[in-house]
């Protein structure tokens, strides 16, 4: 059936294809080696779309538009305090709605266990709108008493239950800092690949966790713009009324594209998701092309023979060819249903946001296939070693 | 016109000091149509020439004319040109193992490009070679002498002009021999189909139009017998 579709495909026998075919073993190898080299490669296609992906979610949560963070800042966690100053100089501009500033800070908070989980501490204007979430918002009368915190209900590691107590009204004590905080209630971002969650506190509160920052010098500046405004040109006029010594002024879009940038090219875990992808590619490649050397090499009298025939190269070429796009295309999908059910499986132990896009497999598709060829065509020197004046 | 057209064709493997020449000075011309069978002591050279003339190895010294075309020099894609227009027989059949039996015969119509009636025709020469049950059988599950037919068949199917046999009726009993050999006595005479054939079997012998004997790389005797 398959025989009789390819033959008309290819406008002659599907000899690949019949190859391929009569050694069952060596087949179901290959397309277990090809759905190898495609897992690797969706996972670490899938890590690097989730840090991606988590990345921009803190500054998606931003009720702002421009982002004003220290010059020296390349994510959210990694600035230097810029002057408190800088938010009334904002606020004061044409075309600026509001601006708060906004504290940051990395808390490490032990479990029962001894185990350690890392928080990203966010110190808040409990007046203000700094973030969108609905839940946020709603807990600002409660995180403008002293030493009260809300949690984000995603925090990787911690008992599920921790979080449904919590909801129920039970408020639960960790100690921050030597500093007793009050957590009182949960709202939802999604933990990234830096920390395991995020607190929220207010600026006071934070203040007395990290007794080291100053009231005077914030993490960073959240500023809306009025409605109506070009929010580049308001970044423009901040860019030229602020001094560019000490800050950046960058639209959220530009922060997340300069983080993603950063994260992806100069931190480890994107150097090693882009590396490990290239390493997939190059498995795969060996492994197709031990595949079709082998089988090269067992038909080499069949090729002599065609030779004498009067097949010119380019059939020989073909052969192999075809093999190659049948090879990547029959080992694709075995996986991908693997790739996928990885993918929901890590997505769910780890909250990361780990989905299939439309777009990366038929990437991966289109990889594996030029994979597959490109050992076909070395694999072709072999053909050489076919010579029909060996064959009386 | 001459078939095959030989004038001083020398010929030596190996290269400096294992040099060995195994063909001398052969000039030999061969017509439309002829059987002819070709004899010789083991090592004399029958298969050098064979695959000399069938454009399987280049041609060192010497002048060869196949079908009209020049072998001095030619180029790789003038070889194949040739080869379209030959059959060859092998001693070892030469099957491909992944191929049917009408799968492997079809590769010697193939190589002309697909034709609507391919299948067809690779069905009845299977059939004049009594092989019509066997026609889906893939080479690993036929005996020695069908594996033999088969090869016949993919070399006669595509309706060759000059057939090269190097002792094709080795894996053949009495029967299938005689069947072969019928064949391609009757294709030659109904097609013009030259045949040079490398063989000892006597009743082979008996029925060629002409028996040239090779010793020591030379022809040394040229008998027509019609
Ligand atoms: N590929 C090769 N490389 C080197 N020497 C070869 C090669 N093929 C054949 N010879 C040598 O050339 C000589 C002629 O060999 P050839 O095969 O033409 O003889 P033949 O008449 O066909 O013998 P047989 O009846 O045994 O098949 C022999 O001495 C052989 O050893
Ligand atoms: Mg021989």
């Amino acid at each position: 059936m398959i025989t009789v579709v390819l033959a008309r495909v290819l406008g002659r026998q599907p000899i690949g294809w019949l190859q391929l075919t009569h050694n069952r073993t060596r087949l179901a190898t290959a397309l277990a080696g090809v759905a190898f080299a495609n897992l690797l490669v969706f996972m670490q296609l899938g890590f690097f779309g989730a840090l991606i992906g988590s990345i921009a979610i803190p500054y998606n949560g931003m009720n702002a538009e421009i982002l004003i963070q220290s010059s020296d800042a390349n994510t959210l966690q990694d600035g230097s305090p810029i002057p408190r100053n800088r938010m009334l100089q904002a606020a004061a501009q044409p075309g600026v709605a509001s601006a708060t500033a906004v504290y940051y800070g990395r808390l490490e908070w032990k479990q029962p266990d001894g185990t350690v989980r890392a928080l990203d501490v966010v110190g808040i204007d409990p007046q203000a709108l700094a973030f969108r979430s609905p839940e946020i918002t709603a807990a600002r009368g409660e995180l403008a008493l002293a030493d009260r915190a809300i949690i984000d209900r995603r925090t990787r590691n911690v008992p599920a239950a921790l979080f449904r107590e919590i909801e129920a009204g039970h408020a639960y004590s960790i100690e921050a800092n030597s500093h007793a905080i009050t957590i009182t209630g949960t709202f939802t971002l999604g933990g990234g690949f830096g920390a395991d969650g995020y607190l929220v506190v207010s600026d006071q509160t934070f203040l007395r966790i990290f007794r080291n920052r100053s009231p005077g010098a914030p993490s960073y500046v959240l500023v809306r713009t009025l409605p109506g405004e070009a929010i580049p040109a308001v970044a423009d006029r901040l860019r030229a009324r602020l001094p560019d010594s000490d800050v950046a002024i960058r639209t959220i879009a530009e922060a997340v594209a300069r983080d993603q940038a950063f994260q992806t090219t100069q931190k480890p875990a994107g150097i090693i998701f882009g590396f490990g992808t290239f390493i997939g590619a190059l498995v795969g490649i060996v492994i197709v092309y031990q595949i079709l050397a082998t089988d090269v090499a067992d038909h080499l009298k069949g090729y002599a023979t065609f030779k004498a025939i009067g097949y010119p190269p380019r059939f020989f070429l073909g052969i192999i060819l075809e093999e190659a796009v049948i090879l990547g295309l029959l080992g694709f999908i075995p996986g991908l249903l693997a790739s996928l059910g990885l993918y929901a499986i890590i997505a769910s132990a780890t909250g990361l946001p780990l989905e299939m896009t439309i777009g990366r497999a038929i990437a991966v598709l289109a990889g594996t296939i030029a994979m597959s060829m490109i050992s076909g065509l070395i694999a072709t020197r072999r053909l050489a070693q076919a010579d029909p004046a060996d064959l009386f | 016109m001459d078939i095959i057209d030989i004038a001083g064709l020398d010929h030596s493997y190996g290269q400096g000091e294992t040099t060995l020449q195994v063909l001398f000075n052969i000039t030999l011309c061969l017509g439309q149509g002829e059987f002819v069978v070709l004899m010789g002591a083991s090592g004399s050279g029958k298969t050098t020439l064979l695959s000399l003339l069938g454009c399987l190895r280049a041609v060192q010294t010497g002048r060869v004319a196949v079908l009209g075309q020049d072998l001095n020099g030619a180029d790789e894609a003038a070889r194949i040109a040739i080869r379209r227009r030959v059959g060859f027989i092998f001693q070892a059949h030469n099957l491909h193992e992944s191929l049917t039996a009408r799968q492997n015969v079809l590769m010697g119509l193939d190589v002309h490009g697909r034709l609507p009636g391919s299948e067809a025709a690779a069905g009845r020469i299977l059939d004049l070679l009594v092989l019509a049950d066997r026609i889906d059988s893939v080479p690993a599950t036929l005996s020695g002498g069908q594996k033999q037919r088969v090869a016949i068949a993919r070399a006669l199917v595509g309706n060759p002009e000059i057939i090269f046999a190097d002792e094709p009726t080795a894996a053949l009993d009495r029967d299938n021999s005689i069947l072969v050999i019928a064949l391609l006595r009757r294709l030659g005479s109904a097609r013009g189909t030259t045949t040079l054939m490398v063989t000892h079997d006597p009743r082979i012998i008996d029925s060629a139009d002409r028996i040239l004997t090779m010793a020591d790389g030379r022809i040394t005797r040229d008998e027509r017998r019609k």
